[in-house]
C-alpha cells in the first residue's frame, strides 16, 4: 500500500486568493520532497463564484481531486462557502476559518489567504523555512515582508475550531 | 529557465514546455476553457504561438507549418475541434512532412463548456492516432511520443487531454531539449497534397493501410502499461480515470491504454482474458468499451448513469460495485455572475425591459441569462447568434419577429460572427434584423485574450486591428452604430429604439473594454508610446 496522504481543500469565492493558497501549499510540499497534486476548477472565478482548489500530497499521489469526506483539513476564507465544502471534511477533520487569525494582526485584509495557509502550517509537517522560500517566490518582493507576517500571525495565531 | 528541473506544472503548462523542448516552430489555437493556458505557456517559453481567428483557421495554418516540415501543434477546447474538422478529416488523407500535434482539451463535467462531447469519436471518425494523457509527465511525455508518431506515419496525431489533466498540476521531470528534427523546406507533393478526387481515392487507401500498420506497432507500445495485482479484478482505462481507478480499486490488475487509437485489441483481448472480472472505466462514452466489445472481447462497462458528467474516485468505487441508487447531488456553491461594474448589464437591462427575443453566443454575457436580466433566449455555438436570429426573423409573426435581436462578444463574432453577417446582408428578413456586438475589446471568458479585433497578438505585440465597425459597412449595412454603455447615460437605449423601429438590417457595436483590463490596457497603451517615441528618435531604447 501507499504511503499516507495528506488531503487539504482550500475554497473561497473569485478574487480572494484561493488559487494563490494552494499554489503556495503545493509548492511546499514539493520542496519537502513529496508527491503532489493540486487539481481545481477555475473556468468562471474571475466572475465571483465559488472557486474550490484541492491539493494531495504524500509518497505518492493519484486522483488529483479530494474524494468527499476524505478531506484533513478544510481551509475557508469566506465563511458563506463553509456549508458547500463542508462535506469534503472527513470525521475529525480540521476546519480553519478567517478566525482562526486575529484580524488586527494582519498588515492587510488581502492577505487573509496567507495567514489562513500560517494556521494551516502549524498542522503539516513541512519546514517553516520551505514555507518562507515558497511565499519569498509567490511574491514581487515589495510584498513579501507583508505576506511574511501575516504567515506568522496564522501560524502563531488563536488556535483553529474542530 | 533551465528545464531540467524538477517541477509542478499543470497538463496545460506540461504540453506548452514539452512543444517548446521538442521544437515545435509554431503553435496555434483559439482560446477554450481548459486549452487556453498551453500556447500563453508555450510564447512565454520563447515559442512561436498564435491565437488565429478560429480553430478552423488555427489548424490550417499549422497544417501550412508541417507541408513546409516544421513541427506544429495546434490547441482548442473539444467544441473547437468541431469547427477545425473540416481540414482535420483532409489533412488525415494528405499526411503531413514536419510532425502535427492536434492537442484536444475536452471539458467532462461541463465545468465551463455547452456540452460535454467526447472527441475520442473524432480520432475514429477522421482515422488520426490518438493519445490520452492522465497527468502532466504523462502530458509532457506524450508529446514527444506524438511527434514520433507523427513523423513515422506522417499522420497528425490527437493528444486528448480533459479539464482534470488540463488543470490538474502534478509534478513533471523534464528532459533535455532535442529540437526538431528537420530544418523546414518546402518539398513538392501534388498528389499527396492536392486532394482532388483522383488523388484522394490513393490517399484514403493509403490512411486505412498507415492506421493498420499502427495499430500492429500499438500492439507492442510502452504508452499501454499493465500495473500488475489480484486477478480477480481486471480494469481497463485510460487518461485521468487511471488515476481515479486506481485509488478507488489499489488491488486490482490495471491496463493502462495510453494510446487509444488505433486499439490495441489483441493485447486487450489477453488482458481480459487473464482476470476473472474485467471491466472498462472510462469518462465520458463508452468509447473503449463499444471498440472492445466490437471486437468480440467480453469486458464489462459502467451503467448509463455515469456517461454524465465526470469521474472522480467516489463514483469509480461505485461503477466497481455496480451500484446504481441515485448519487447525492452536488451541494451548490455560489454561482457566478456578470461583474457588478460590467457595461452588459446595462445592455441586458434595456432587452429585458423591450421583452426582447434574444438570440445569444458563448462569452461572458451568456450570464445575461441569469437573473434579475434573463434576457437571453438561445445559447448555442460560437457565432450561432447571427444565424439563429436570423432564422427567427424569417418565420415568426411581424410582432415577434421585429422583437429578434443577436447578441454576439466581439471575439466570438471575429471567430465565427462575420459569415453570419454575411448571411444578413445577402438574405435580409422582411422587417430588418438588429445585430449587437459587445466589444469589449477582449476574449474576456477564457481570460482576457487579445484577438484580431483588439489590435494586438497572443504576446500583446501591435498588429493590424480589425475595425469591426469598417467590416459592417464594407458588407452593405448601412445602419452601423457605435455606442458606449454608461450608466447614467441613455445612448445606447436611445440607439437600440431607433434600429428597433428602423425596420432595417442595424448593427450597434457597444464599446467599451472591459473593466478587467483596463489596467493592462493602460500599460500597454504606454509601452506603445514610448517605443514609439524611441523609434522616432533612432536611438537605442531600453523600453521594450
Amino acid at each position: 500500500m501507499r504511503g499516507q496522504l495528506t488531503n487539504v481543500v482550500v475554497a473561497g469565492l473569485g478574487g480572494q486568493g484561493v488559487l494563490r493558497a494552494s499554489d503556495i501549499l503545493a509548492d511546499v510540499a514539493l520542496r519537502a520532497g513529496f508527491d503532489v497534486k493540486k487539481s481545481e476548477i477555475k473556468g468562471m472565478s474571475q466572475r465571483g463564484g465559488s472557486v474550490t482548489s484541492d491539493v494531495r500530497f504524500g509518497q505518492a499521489v493519484l486522483s488529483p481531486m479530494v474524494p468527499p469526506g476524505e478531506a484533513d483539513y478544510l481551509l475557508v476564507l469566506e465563511p458563506t462557502q463553509v456549508d458547500p465544502h463542508k462535506h469534503y471534511l472527513k470525521p475529525g477533520g480540521t476546519l480553519i476559518l478567517p478566525d482562526a487569525v486575529d484580524a488586527g494582526k494582519l498588515p492587510n485584509k488581502k492577505t487573509l489567504n496567507v495567514a489562513l495557509l500560517g494556521a494551516l502550517s502549524a498542522h503539516l509537517p513541512l519546514p517553516e523555512a520551505s514555507w518562507l522560500d515558497a511565499l519569498r517566490e509567490a511574491f514581487p518582493a515589495e510584498f513579501f515582508e507583508a505576506n511574511r507576517q501575516a504567515f506568522l500571525a496564522g501560524r502563531n495565531g488563536p488556535t483553529e475550531k474542530k | 529557465m533551465p528545464s531540467s528541473k524538477r517541477q509542478l506544472l499543470s497538463g496545460d503548462e506540461a504540453i506548452a514546455l514539452a512543444a517548446r523542448d521538442a521544437g515545435v516552430a509554431l503553435g496555434t489555437g483559439y482560446p477554450g476553457t481548459p486549452s487556453t493556458e498551453i500556447l500563453e505557456r508555450f510564447s512565454e517559453l520563447g515559442g512561436l504561438g498564435q491565437w488565429s481567428p478560429n480553430e478552423k483557421v488555427a489548424l490550417e495554418v499549422a497544417i501550412g507549418a508541417v507541408f513546409g516540415g516544421a513541427r506544429a501543434i495546434t490547441t482548442m477546447k473539444h467544441v473547437g475541434l468541431n469547427v477545425a474538422a473540416d481540414p482535420l478529416f483532409t489533412v488525415a488523407y494528405t499526411g503531413v512532412s514536419g510532425g502535427l500535434v492536434i492537442v484536444s482539451a475536452d471539458d467532462p463535467g461541463m465545468a465551463s463548456s455547452q456540452n460535454e462531447q467526447d472527441n475520442r469519436r473524432y480520432a475514429v471518425a477522421a482515422g488520426v492516432p490518438m493519445l490520452e494523457p492522465s497527468d502532466s509527465q504523462e502530458a509532457y511525455d506524450f508529446m514527444f511520443a506524438a511527434f514520433e508518431i507523427s513523423e513515422r506515419w506522417k499522420l497528425p496525431v490527437i493528444l486528448r487531454a480533459t479539464t482534470r489533466v488540463c488543470h490538474s498540476y502534478t509534478v513533471v521531470q523534464p528532459r533535455e531539449p532535442n529540437g526538431a528534427p528537420n530544418s523546414p523546406k518546402f518539398e513538392r507533393d501534388i498528389r499527396g497534397r492536392v486532394m482532388i478526387p483522383a488523388n484522394a481515392r490513393p490517399a484514403h487507401r493509403r490512411l486505412r493501410q498507415k492506421l493498420a500498420e499502427i495499430e500492429a506497432w500499438n500492439e507492442s507500445s510502452s504508452l499501454n502499461q499493465i500495473i500488475p495485482g489480484s486477478r480477480s479484478l481486471g480494469i481497463i482505462t485510460s487518461g485521468i480515470s487511471f488515476m481515479h481507478a486506481r485509488e478507488a480499486a489499489p488491488d486490482a490488475t490495471v491496463l493502462k491504454l495510453g494510446f487509444t487509437h488505433p486499439l490495441p485489441l489483441k493485447k486487450i483481448a489477453e488482458f481480459a482474458n487473464s482476470v476473472d472480472r474485467c471491466i472498462v472505466i472510462e469518462e465520458g462514452d463508452p468509447y473503449l468499451v463499444d471498440a472492445i466489445r466490437a471486437a468480440g472481447i467480453k469486458v464489462e462497462g459502467k451503467p448509463e448513469m455515469y456517461r454524465f458528467g465526470e469521474l472522480d474516485v467516489p463514483r469509480v468505487r461505485r461503477i466497481l460495485h455496480r451500484d446504481t441508487s441515485p448519487e447525492a447531488p452536488k451541494p451548490s456553491g455560489k454561482p457566478p455572475q456578470l461583474c457588478d461594474a460590467c457595461q452588459y448589464r446595462l445592455v441586458f437591462d434595456a432587452l429585458h425591459k423591450r421583452d426582447c427575443i434574444v438570440a445569444g453566443d458563448i462569452g461572458c454575457y451568456t450570464l445575461g441569462v441569469l437573473p434579475p436580466f434573463e434576457a437571453i433566449d438561445s445559447c448555442v455555438c460560437m457565432g450561432a447568434s447571427l444565424g439563429v436570429g436570423l432564422g427567427l426573423r424569417h418565420v415568426l409573426p411581424a410582432d415577434q419577429a421585429r422583437r429578434v435581436v443577436s447578441v454576439i462578444g466581439d471575439s466570438t463574432f471575429v471567430h465565427s460572427g462575420i459569415s453570419g453577417l454575411v448571411e444578413m446582408v445577402y438574405n435580409p428578413p422582411p422587417d430588418g434584423h438588429v445585430l449587437i456586438i459587445l466589444d469589449n475589446a477582449t476574449t474576456a471568458m477564457t481570460g482576457h485574450q487579445e484577438h484580431p479585433g483588439t489590435g494586438r497578438k497572443l504576446d500583446h505585440e501591435p498588429t493590424t486591428k480589425l475595425v469591426l465597425e469598417d467590416l459592417a459597412r464594407s458588407l452593405g449595412v448601412k445602419r452601423v452604430h457605435v455606442v458606449e454603455p454608461r450608466v447614467g447615460a441613455n445612448d445606447f437605449e436611445r440607439v437600440l429604439d431607433e434600429c428597433l423601429a428602423s425596420r432595417e438590417l442595424c448593427v450597434i457595436i457597444a464599446r467599451r473594454p472591459c473593466i478587467l483590463i483596463v489596467k493592462r490596457l493602460r500599460e500597454l497603451e504606454l509601452r506603445d508610446q514610448e517605443q514609439c517615441e524611441c523609434e522616432k528618435k533612432e536611438a537605442p531604447c531600453a523600453a521594450s
